[in-house]
């Protein structure tokens, strides 16, 4: 099945971002294929390669960024929550004036047209918040 | 417009505490802006964000009051509310904010009520449904 998620919370706050990670890796391993992931609300800050959480801990980002690898999934940063909340890419950062960019591996920064488009492209839409 | 793709968006949390609700206004501005057919559907606490009179200039917070009373100039006209949901908070049609004016009788227009019945084969019929 062709599948799409929406998250809607940051890492480690709440358990959504966690659920969203292991339900992708569940579906990948299961075969089906994931359209996209786009993340909204306080979701992208799921997308900052800046958080260090402790090393005896998941990270959250690092594991997105190696699953967007491994497995060639688009991760999706809302571009108008990313800018609220200080999520910049190189071409944002420079246009913003901001002195550098935190997105990490794998993740890249878009419209809410994505999602939309995500919302219609996939059988599902699976939605991941608190 | 008949053939475009049907989209619901729905609207739980409550107005103020949190930036959901803004954020999801800001997402059906953009689906209506695609020509899709939205349906937007506030329930339970959500349905506390159509609630007239509400200001938060105080608190120094843009809020979303005129985004709401801008709907249907911004081609949200599908609006409903779960009618469960207002009486469980003791709000009626009157406490219901304006989405806009009808174009031909020029009469301001409040979101329609609708039973939960009426709500779940409205999300039957749509293509994505998001719940933001």
């Amino acid at each position: 099945m062709k599948l799409a998620l929406l998250v809607n919370e940051g890492p480690y706050q709440h358990q959504a971002a966690d659920s969203a990670l292991q339900f992708v890796k569940a579906a990948v391993a299961k075969g089906h294929e994931i359209f996209r992931v786009f993340f909204y609300h306080d979701g992208v800050n799921n997308g900052t390669r800046f958080a260090v959480p402790p090393q005896d801990d998941r990270n959250i980002t690092v594991e997105w960024s190696k699953l967007a690898e491994e497995h060639k999934i688009d991760l999706v940063v809302c571009i108008a929550a990313a800018q609220r909340r200080g999520i910049l890419d190189e071409n944002e950062a420079k246009r913003q004036g901001k002195s550098g960019d935190n997105i990490a591996p794998g993740f890249r920064i878009s419209g809410l047209g994505q999602l939309i488009e995500a919302g219609i492209q996939a059988e599902r839409l699976v939605v991941f918040g608190d | 417009m008949s053939d475009a793709k049907k989209v619901m968006i729905t609207v739980r949390k409550p107005p103020h505490g949190s930036i959901y609700v803004h954020e999801a206004i800001e997402v059906m501005f953009i689906v209506a802006s695609f020509g899709l057919d939205l349906s937007v559907v506030f329930i339970d606490d959500g349905v506390l964000a159509l609630k007239t009179g509400q200001d938060t200039k105080e608190l120094g917070i843009k809020g979303f009051m005129a985004s709401i009373g801008a709907f249907m100039d911004f081609e949200v006209t599908k609006v409903y509310v779960d009618r469960q949901s207002l009486e469980d908070r003791n709000m009626s049609e009157a406490d219901l904010a304006f989405i806009g004016e009808d174009e031909t009788t020029e009469q301001p227009v409040r979101p329609t009520i609708l039973d939960s019945s009426a709500i779940a084969a409205l999300m039957a019929e749509q293509q994505s449904l998001m719940a933001l």
